[in-house]
């Protein structure tokens, strides 16, 4: 079988979210209204960089979603680094808040991470639930078991 | 008669997501259920609940009485020629399949099985499975570019004597509809065994099997304001007394001994184990609720609304509509320029409005219409002018923040 293509080393640790948790938690709370969050979701989905063709694998692909999401992952120095994109903006801008909780972080911190009061607190929890079909917990479950 | 009222008689329509009304637009997925439809299965369930054609008991015979009525009902409303041809199954897909297995012992290799491009998955994949069976061969019937079935295509494809021939009555992502009668006519002329799938359209137009003269017809009770889980097959009674059943034991037999068992008559034969009893009455009281309405009235109503939802969606600009003619029958399918029908969908349930997202279980559609999806607003009726308001005003919020 051949081998599958994988981002390089520097892709993964050049992943530069200029943002933390508390800083988007501020952001979310900000938003006065759902337009004004949504557009918060994709403009952070837009600092993820799109990926090449070839990094748009099978193997990479995760399951679960109605548009189709891609998400590598490379263990450096005990840290967890992930480089995703997707074809839909909402879900793409979805995964960074993701990885602005899980990127760079340890297999301890990743455990502790719970994506439900997370959501709930950007305002999302709805998006979390498993009837949708953007693939959010499919991806945060990805994450996880990644980082195992 | 004030069609206004009819929305009334939906509890489920009277609810806001999001401080925004609900703007039900996914009719086509599944409709929502009259008040009468809910109260029939909950007098069944308080009432009456039996098992049927089974015991001696008062409850047996009065669950009986109103389980066999339906039938009736259901012989009437499409007009088959009798009782027989009205078998109960969970939906339109286990129709499907309970022809395409049926008919196994009847194909041989090499037989030609002619599917409708248009189709949903539920008319393909029960002919691909029979296909693997009997090594008969599938071929599509293609659309032309405006997303009819193509007529010169199909005759052509008549010229190798298909064996089985399947229609959509009326296509479940595009609305467009299929002048049945016209292709079953000319179906029947080389000998094929005819199949016409109305899921989507038994709520929204009067079905005449005898007109239609197809072999087999299958619909689902939950689309026609009926309850989910209950569906119905039609077959012409000598092909459908030829299909060997699909489901065996209960009360599809006739005489069971280690030596043999012998298989009751139908509709029996087709309707293995306890039914879904309270279903069936559910669908009575849906059949009843579609009679009880001035058709006409409601054609020409759910009609005016659909060219009006079409037309305000090409008003709004950069929205891709796909095979939309004045004809079609329920449903718009859309793109909003270049962007993901996903988003779409996510930044429209934002503001209360159920549409449905994706391929709709049509991926060789949305294949020949080299697409990975889009979104669908159905309509029924219970769907007024407000209701296409709300959407366009919400399409025109997803537009500002998408474009």
């Amino acid at each position: 079988m051949s081998q599958q293509v994988q981002p390089t080393k520097q892709q993964f640790l050049t992943l530069a979210l200029e943002t933390d948790v508390s800083t988007t938690m501020q952001l979310f709370e900000n938003a006065g209204n759902w337009q004004e969050r949504y557009r918060q979701i994709m403009l952070l989905g837009k600092t993820l960089p799109k990926l090449q063709d070839e990094l748009r694998n099978e193997s990479a692909q995760v399951k679960g979603c109605e548009s189709n999401a891609w998400l590598h992952h490379c263990e450096i120095e005990g840290k967890h680094y992930f480089v995703a994109d997707s074809d839909a903006r909402i879900v793409k801008g979805l995964i960074a808040l993701l990885l602005i909780a899980c990127n760079g972080k340890t297999s301890a911190e990743i455990a502790l991470f719970d994506p439900n009061p997370y959501f709930k607190q950007l305002g999302l929890e709805g998006q979390l639930s498993p009837s949708r079909t953007n693939g959010l917990l499919a991806l945060a479950k990805a994450i996880k078991s990644e980082s195992e | 008669m004030d069609l206004t009222m009819l929305r009334s008689q939906f509890p489920a329509l009277a609810q806001s997501n999001n401080g925004y009304p609900l703007c039900y637009l996914d009719t086509a997925a599944t409709s929502q259920k009259p008040q009468q439809v809910i109260d029939a299965m909950n007098h069944y369930y308080h009432f009456d609940n039996a098992n049927v054609h089974r015991a001696a008991h008062l409850l047996s015979a009065r669950a009986t009485t109103q389980y066999e009525a339906v039938r009736d009902k259901l012989c009437q409303f499409i007009q088959a020629r009798r009782r027989e041809e009205i078998i109960f199954t969970h939906g339109t897909t286990e129709a499907i399949n309970i022809v395409a297995n049926g008919l196994t012992s009847q194909l041989k290799l090499g037989d030609l099985i002619l599917i409708d491009a248009a189709a949903h998955h539920a008319n393909i994949v029960p002919w691909q499975e029979l296909a693997k069976r009997t090594g008969a061969i599938i071929k599509p019937i293609p659309l032309t570019t405006d997303c009819r079935l193509d007529s010169a295509a199909f005759d052509t494809l008549l010229l190798e004597k298909p064996a089985i021939v399947a229609l959509g009555h009326v296509s479940n992502v595009l609305g467009t509809v299929n002048p049945v009668s016209n292709l079953v006519a000319k179906a029947k002329q080389v000998g094929a065994i005819t199949l016409v799938d109305g899921a989507q359209a038994i709520a929204h137009m009067s079905v005449d099997v005898q007109d239609i003269d197809c072999d087999f017809y299958v619909f689902s009770g939950h689309k026609m304001y009926g309850p989910t889980g209950i569906g119905v097959l039609y077959g012409r009674f000598a092909l459908l007394d030829s299909l060997s059943p699909l489901m065996t034991g209960g009360e599809m037999i006739k005489t069971v001994s280690f030596s043999g068992t012998e298989f009751n008559q139908l509709p029996n034969r087709l309707e293995a184990g306890t039914p879904p009893i309270a279903e069936v009455i559910g669908l009575g009281a849906a059949i009843d609720f579609i009679d009880a309405q001035p058709k006409a009235q409601v054609s020409a109503a759910e009609q005016t609304l659909l060219i009006y939802l079409q037309d305000s969606l090409k008003a709004l600009g950069d929205v891709v509509l796909y095979g939309a003619h004045s004809d079609n029958l329920g449903a718009v399918a859309f793109n909003l320029a270049a962007e993901h029908h996903q988003d779409v969908g996510i930044l429209l349930d934002q503001q209360g409005i159920a549409v449905r997202c994706g391929h709709h279980c049509a991926m060789p559609l949305m294949q020949s219409l080299q697409l990975n999806g889009c979104c669908r607003a159905s309509i029924g009726i219970y769907t007024n002018k407000a209701d296409i308001d709300n959407f366009i005003t919400a399409m025109q919020s997803v537009k500002e923040l998408l474009l």
